[in-house]
Order: structure tokens, then C-alpha cells, then sequence
């Protein structure tokens, strides 16, 4: 495993490293040493690599993320995997707001809690929380699903698309257009299958799903702006 | 965008390098307010006779015994102040009767802003980059139980010494933002009827007044604040002082950043979890982020 110390380089370097200078029969793990919350740690990475990041990461880490595996052994600061596109990026502590947001593939998973606007305008991607999530988490999720095992905060779904959300704990409000719906087959088969590869241990039955009631999609005129 | 700080020292040793912990952590926060930066240090024994004035020269740094020799014309030879001048910064220590120094300074010394009134509390605050601000004062050697601090990327309003943070309320009380109201003119227009008078048109100044005016009312600061939970329409995270606790509040929708790290040693508050990374012992640290409308308190 090569190792890469934020002590010697600096973020530019890193990543430029990453970007250009990636060899084709070089090295496919990595270590980045002292983060020290700096911000944008290995973002934009496009190359199947396994990546670990030794202590807490700042803002936008793993940002962009293709292919990768990148694990953050610490905290996060906000957007970590915002737009990722495919890959996995797994924080072991917690994360700040805006988790995995705008991602479009890929899976993200947050062992501790995650923060506000978890999973905000995601298009894709599929989040997994092993905690709990702050507010307006999932607000405006398109596509893709929020597994979270803890609780969610208020204004969970708010103009919620077509992402599903799936919460373990308690609920302690639901977004405008948000609604709890029944559980399927294929629902407890979805949750079953990325907890399995979050590696996190929960029975699926335990779960309730949370989807839009779609009431937003068009105009009425009825409404007069009360959601 | 703004950078908020603070540091609480439980355990004394720290105390007496206050600023070597906190320097580090202005200049990091330099990156998201490089225009100004404020210090609000807190001493750990307040003294209970006499009451600290701290003054800013506006137009020229303090010239030696200058300020001495205008008190001495104004209150008499045999009235004494102690007078500690660095640059544009000075601290006039007097027990000579508030109202009357607050009166002089606004009479008589036009080219004088008053910083702060209190018995623990020095306040700094300067533009430029937090860096340079920190060494022209020589904040590193500066000893305290407990500060809050401030980087400031103006949004809203000048530049200028007087616009920085931290704002003061009363004796003893500062507070430091990173946000913004969209209501100060109303808050304003609400408190100058009542009374309350205003130094600048800072939208932070509008929050502290009102904190200022729910105290005076009698209200504790937590009671204060959940008054300004209701009355304060915009993005905060707020952070203040008093003689003896930092408080922490956030907005009900929480888009302004903080990080808390607390330890068995200390408490330390920044807008991101780098500017603490220098920190001793920080991978040991309970890291939380504050949850919105929450007060958080920490005692000396």
C-alpha cells in the first residue's frame, strides 16, 4: 500500500497525483496520511483503487468519486461524495451536511450519523447511515435510495421525486409531499441487500419506506402556496 | 462566508497560553474571513475595582502617553488609569465612573471608538487578514480562561474596524456571527423606539442589541435567545461571551457551519473541524456538531 502524507504534500498535489500521474501496472492502494479536515481529499478520483484516509476529512471529500473504494477511517466535514458517480465511499465516523449529495451512482456509507440535507437532490446514488440524519435530509432525491438505521430529523423528503427512503428508527417529520407508505417484497429485498453490502447488520423487516405522494408534480391552482 | 472561534480552557495549564492554541486557529479561519478578524479574550480573575475600557484609534495607532495625558486634562492629575497601548488598540483601567469615561471618549476624543466595557473582557478587532491581525497585536501571548473569535468575509456592510466582530452588549458580553439576517433594519426599528442605540449599520450589531435589550429586560441568556429564535429572521451561527461561559446557537435551518471538540482539558468551537485539528489531543476529542436551535453552554 503506497502512502501519501498531507504533512509532505498538499491537497493539489494529491489529487493532481491521482488525476494524471496513476500508473497502469502501479500500485491500487493508497494511504492518505493527516487529513486534518482539509478540504476536497481525493476528490474527482476515476480508477478502480482502494483509498484510505487516516483520521478526519474536511468539505467535498471524495467528491466526483468513479470507481474507487475510498474509506475515511474519521470524520467528515459536508458534502463528502457529492455527485458521486460510481464506487464506494465509506466514512467511519460521522458526517456534516449534505452527505452524497447530487450523487448520481455509486453507493456512500456513513457508519455514524450523518448531518442535515443527507442525500439532498441525490439522482442515483444509494446512501446507507448506520446512525441517524438531520433535517430536511433526502430534500428534492430524484432517484435512488437513503437507508438510514437511526432516526430522521424534520423534514425528511421535502419535495421528495423518486428516491425511496427507508428509516429505521423514528420519523420526527415528514417534508412537504413526503408520506410513509407501505412496505413490499421488493422494498425488504432493496434494504436486505445494501445493508448487506454496507456491511451494517439490521433485519429489513425493521425498516418503514418513506417515497413522494407526488402531489407536487403538477401546478394546482388549489393550493394557493400551502404545502 | 465568516469564521467563528472560540476556546474554553477547563484545566489552568492552558490558560496561560490561551493565545498559542487560538492564533492557529484564527489564521486557518483566515480562509473563510480574510477581510477583518476580533478576538474577545476573558481573564481569568476579573478585577472586581476598577473597569477595563478598551478603546480603537481610528485614524492613527495610540501615540506613547498621548492617551494618558488626555485622560489626565479631562479627570485630573490625582485620577489614576492604568493605560496598556499596542498599535491602534489600547485598554484604560479606571474606576473612575463609566458613564462619565463613555461621555469623555464621545465628547472629546472623536478619533477614539470604544471597544468593550468590563472587568474581565479585552477586545481586538482590526481589518485585514487574521494573520496579520494576530501578529500586530501579539495575540499568541495572550493568557485568558476563555475567547471567541471572529473572521470576517463582509456580505453586507464596510469593511472597517468598527463593522468587525466581536459586537458587544453591556459589560462583559460579546458576540461573534457567521451569516446573515434578513431583518436587521426591523430589529432596529423596534429597539431604537425602545432605546437602544446603535453604532453601526452591521446586521450582526442588530442581533447583539437585541440580545442586549432581552438582558437589560431581565431575561437570562438562554432566555434571550429563544426570544431571538423567534425574532431573528436569517442564517446564524451565533457564538458568545460572558465573564464566565461561551454559548453556542445555530439557526433552525443550521447552513452555517460548527464544529465542537471537547475534552477533559478544554473546549474548543471553529466554523470547520481544521481549524482545531492543531489542537493537543484532539483525535481523543468528543467532536459534535451543534444541532439547530440548540443552546449549548460551557461554564469557566
Amino acid at each position: 500500500m503506497e502512502r501519501l502524507d498531507l504533512d509532505q504534500i498538499s491537497i493539489r498535489e494529491l489529487n493532481h497525483f491521482f488525476h494524471n500521474d496513476l500508473k497502469d501496472n502501479g500500485p491500487r492502494e493508497f494511504e492518505v496520511l493527516n487529513p486534518n479536515g482539509q478540504h476536497s481529499i481525493v476528490a474527482g478520483l476515476d480508477a478502480p483503487l482502494e483509498v484510505h484516509i487516516r483520521g478526519h476529512a474536511g468539505y467535498f471529500t471524495a467528491g466526483m468519486n468513479k470507481q474507487a473504494e475510498v474509506t475515511v477511517h474519521g470524520n467528515v466535514g459536508w458534502s463528502v461524495a457529492e455527485n458521486i458517480m460510481s464506487g464506494v465511499v465509506r466514512v467511519k465516523g460521522f458526517a456534516s451536511e449534505c452527505a452524497g449529495a447530487s450523487g448520481r451512482g455509486g453507493l456512500v456509507v456513513i457508519e455514524g450519523d450523518a448531518s442535515s440535507r443527507c442525500g439532498i437532490s441525490m439522482k442515483g446514488c444509494d446512501i446507507v447511515v448506520g446512525g441517524s440524519v438531520g433535517h430536511m435530509s433526502a430534500f428534492m432525491a430524484q432517484a435512488g435510495n437513503l437507508v438510514v438505521c437511526g432516526d430522521a430529523d424534520p423534514g425528511l423528503g421535502d419535495s421528495l421525486y423518486e428516491a425511496v427512503i427507508y428509516v429505521r428508527g423514528k420519523v420526527l417529520g415528514l417534508g412537504a409531499d413526503a408520506r410513509e407508505e407501505p412496505m413490499s417484497d421488493s422494498d425488504y429485498q432493496t434494504v436486505g441487500e445494501l445493508l448487506k453490502r454496507s456491511g451494517i447488520n439490521h433485519d429489513p423487516q425493521e425498516f418503514k419506506r418513506v417515497a413522494s405522494a407526488k402531489t407536487l408534480y403538477h401546478w394546482s391552482a388549489d393550493a394557493r402556496q400551502e404545502y | 462566508m465568516c469564521g467563528i472561534v472560540g476556546f474554553l480552557a477547563k484545566e489552568s495549564a492552558y490558560r496561560s497560553t490561551l493565545g498559542e492554541y487560538v492564533v492557529p486557529m484564527m489564521e486557518c479561519m483566515g480562509d473563510r474571513g480574510p477581510d477583518s478578524a476580533g478576538l474577545a479574550i476573558f481573564s481569568e480573575k476579573p478585577d472586581p475595582k476598577a473597569l477595563r475600557f478598551n478603546l480603537y484609534a481610528l485614524q492613527q495607532p495610540f501615540a506613547r502617553d498621548s492617551l494618558a495625558r488626555r485622560f489626565e486634562q479631562a479627570f485630573g492629575a490625582e485620577t489614576s488609569a492604568k493605560i496598556e497601548e499596542a498599535e491602534n488598540h489600547a485598554v484604560l483601567i479606571t474606576s473612575v465612573e463609566t458613564s462619565r469615561v463613555v461621555e469623555w471618549i464621545r465628547s472629546d476624543c472623536p478619533d477614539i471608538h470604544l471597544l468593550s466595557v468590563g472587568r474581565a473582557m479585552d477586545i481586538y478587532k482590526d481589518t485585514g487578514h487574521p494573520r496579520e491581525i494576530a501578529a500586530r497585536y501579539r495575540w499568541s501571548s495572550f493568557a485568558g480562561s476563555h475567547c471567541v473569535g471572529h473572521t470576517r468575509m463582509a456580505t453586507e456592510s464596510a469593511v472597517t474596524p468598527v463593522h468587525s466582530h466581536p459586537f458587544t452588549a453591556g459589560q462583559d458580553f460579546c458576540l461573534v456571527h457567521n451569516g446573515s439576517l434578513s431583518n436587521p433594519y426591523e430589529l432596529r426599528r423596534m429597539l431604537e423606539a425602545r432605546g437602544v442605540e446603535f453604532e453601526t449599520d452591521n446586521d450582526t450589531e442588530a442581533a447583539c442589541r437585541f440580545l442586549q435589550w432581552r438582558l437589560a429586560e431581565g431575561d437570562t441568556i438562554e432566555e434571550a435567545l429563544e426570544q431571538a429564535f423567534v425574532e431573528l429572521d436569517g442564517f446564524f451561527t451565533l457564538l458568545m461571551g460572558t465573564v464566565d461561559k461561551i454559548v453556542l446557537v445555530r439557526d433552525a435551518f443550521a447552513c452555517k457551519p460548527a464544529v465542537v471538540a471537547e475534552t477533559d482539558d478544554y473546549v474548543a468551537i471553529g466554523s470547520e473541524f481544521r481549524t482545531l485539528a492543531h489542537l493537543p489531543n484532539i483525535q481523543n476529542a468528543r467532536l459534535f456538531e451543534p444541532r439547530p436551535e440548540e443552546i449549548y453552554s460551557w461554564n469557566v
